[in-house]
């Protein structure tokens, strides 16, 4: 697995320094945000490193002060999960599609899925926004769910995944009276948990932690989802900084613990789209 | 299994023939949820920014303006903006990929708490940006923040970093008393924006490093053997084998880095706000071109516009790509 070894035990100790330094960088911004979420007002202010007195209270006092804060959180979850079952439908039939079927334009529309991945955003902003707005979608959850039910990452995904499995699967089934859609309910499905699980990481990822969209086409507070809510507490907690960091705590916690029960999957699913593309 | 295994043998070399012989009209039909939501929402939106930027007006009435915003978008407060997206890519993309490759580096050195530490790197990228530059901006505070605290009791001067509009040279000429005179466009980011990108490295370097880690371990440990029993040291190693096998991955994350610094809008909208700025920050000195674009369609309601500043932010960014793909493409293929 190794390169090569260091053989040094100081080079070793100066490795293990560097990377703690990195660790630390990395972490020092949540640990502040914690500690500072735990102390009062005065005390956040002037800048102790502990809490004199540990303040669990912000945390049930920033919920009441962000006025929708369960809403917020319900949004966001509903948004997310659903979102995610839509990617899974769309994209295992579409890299299903790709991986095992043969039809005219295959390889074109294949570029085509992976070109939407080259386009910025920004882009599309203004014209989806005008959509939006023309169907009146407006405040409502299709505005936020429905643009992102596909996508070429979770296609791209499946398809490389789904060409891997060995042909004589197939050939077994077709003998057993399978046809290609129950072929991939019952066999390619459960096969592909992996892919499964990461498409559906990095989209729930990507639905719970974006701002601009939802900025765009929500105004009602009722429809917002956690960020949006969120990014206009920094404004209105104002100088509660204690509350500000208790409030970031808790958008921060789902994702966290989501991560670190299924980091392994994280990383697989970078290691391999990432790259071969 | 092992009950069809038979049969298949049996019927090989008749099914794949046949299969391969025709049609899966089905196909379509497998294609058509994904493509019908790329279509609407990813594809042809490319094409009506094109026509919504040649159009003025509220986002309900368009009437046809030719080539009006254009004209508009590519006046001075495009090419401010430009420039301040540019110091925003060039200030993280080297620096970020730079940290990323040396962890990486270092991890990949049978370390026995790889996992460990490449667990805590990633961190930054998964957690939400709203969240983590609220932060940061907290740290950033002028007046209670962290840095400041920790600069007055060692003594040394303070700053105001999110709501300082001053460019580097000023703020070092102010310092040092020593006048640069340098011309404004080599004035540097404001100090603003240099916070902004300081964030911006410490969120994406744990990404890119486990990038660079996975492009190293696809490197075949064969070869470093093969090279160290003709007597390669280790910085011939690294020299030879790692910067020519890596070179692909570098490649990948360079684009797709400057590519998401060009795009850069969550981290400055919430840190502009967290410090009490309108959107743009201290003189607008953080309004990169996606907050411009931003600012341009939400708060003067202008979507032709911010169509054109769209499309031309998408040109811009495909230029890049192609020139990196000539640059440094063939090299990286070569490898």
């Amino acid at each position: 697995m190794n390169a090569y070894r260091f053989r040094s035990s100081a080079t070793r100790v100066a490795i293990y320094a560097a990377l703690i330094v990195g660790a630390a960088a990395a972490l020092f911004p949540f640990v502040w945000m914690l500690l500072t979420s735990l102390k009062s007002y005065s005390e956040a202010t002037i800048g102790t490193f502990l809490p004199k007195v540990w303040l669990w209270s912000n945390y049930p006092q920033a919920w009441d002060a962000m006025k929708f804060f369960p809403r917020y959180l319900g949004n966001s979850v509903f948004i997310a999960l659903a979102t995610v079952l839509g990617v899974l439908v769309t994209s295992s039939l579409a890299g299903y599609a790709f991986a095992r079927m043969r039809f005219p334009g295959r390889d074109a529309l294949f570029v085509l899925v992976l070109f939407t991945m080259m386009i910025p955003g920004e882009v599309e902003l203004v014209p989806n926004y005008i959509l939006i707005n023309r169907l009146g979608w407006n405040n409502t959850y299709f505005a936020l769910i429905i643009p992102w039910i596909a996508g070429a990452f979770s296609i791209f995904l499946m398809r490389q995944f789904f060409i891997a499995i060995p042909d004589e699967l197939y050939d077994a089934a077709v003998l057993d009276g399978c046809g290609h859609f129950r072929f991939l309910v019952e066999v390619v499905l459960p096969l592909s948990a992996p892919a499964l699980i990461t498409s559906a990481l990095f989209t729930f990822l990507g639905s719970w932690n974006s701002l601009e969209w939802p900025l765009l086409v929500t105004t009602s507070q009722a429809m917002r989802p956690i960020q949006v809510g969120l990014a206009s507490f920094v404004s209105e907690a104002g100088t509660q900084v204690q509350w500000l960091m208790a409030a970031a705590t808790m958008t921060i916690l789902p994702v966290v613990l989501i991560y670190f029960v299924a980091q392994r999957w994280f990383m697989e699913g970078i290691s391999t789209t990432g790259l071969k593309g | 299994m092992s009950l069809v295994k038979p049969l298949v043998t049996v019927t090989a070399s008749a099914t794949p023939e046949s299969r391969r012989r025709r049609y899966d009209w089905e196909a379509y039909l497998y294609l058509l949820p994904a493509f019908l939501i790329l279509g609407v929402f990813h594809i042809w939106p490319v094409l009506n920014a094109l026509y919504i930027s040649l159009h003025t007006g509220p986002t309900v009435r368009l009437a046809y303006a030719g080539l009006k915003n254009y004209q508009t978008a590519l006046g001075s407060e495009f090419w401010k903006s430009l420039q301040i997206t540019l110091y925003f890519a060039l200030g993280t993309v080297p620096v970020t990929m730079g940290i990323a490759l040396v962890l990486a580096y270092l991890l990949f050195q049978g370390i026995r708490a790889k996992g460990l530490f490449r667990v805590i790197y990633f961190l930054p990228y998964i957690t939400s940006t709203v969240a983590s530059a609220a932060v940061w901006a907290w740290v950033y505070d002028p007046q209670a923040g962290i840095l400041k605290i920790i600069s007055q009791r060692l003594g040394w001067p303070t700053f105001k970093w999110l709501i300082e509009p001053r460019s580097l040279a000023r703020i070092f000429e102010g310092l040092t008393n020593v006048h640069l005179g340098l011309p404004a466009w080599a004035q540097g980011p404001s100090l603003a924006l240099v916070a902004v990108i300081i964030f911006s490295i410490w969120q994406y370097a744990g990404y890119d490093t486990v990038l660079f880690l996975a492009g190293l371990g696809n490197i075949p440990g064969e070869l470093y053997e093969a090279a160290r029993i003709d007597g390669a040291n280790r910085f011939q190693l690294f020299r030879l084998i790692t910067v020519p096998l890596l070179a692909p991955t570098i490649f990948f994350v360079l684009i797709i880095s400057t590519i998401g610094s060009f795009q850069a809008f969550n981290q400055i909208y919430v840190m502009n706000q967290a410090a009490a700025q309108t959107l743009g920050g201290p003189l607008d000195t953080t309004r990169t071109v996606s907050v411009y674009l931003f600012k341009t369609l939400w708060e003067s309601n202008d979507p032709g516009l911010a169509a054109a500043i769209g499309v031309l932010m998408a040109l811009i960014i495909l230029g890049m790509t192609l020139i990196q793909f000539r640059l440094l493409g063939r090299r990286a293929q070569a490898a």
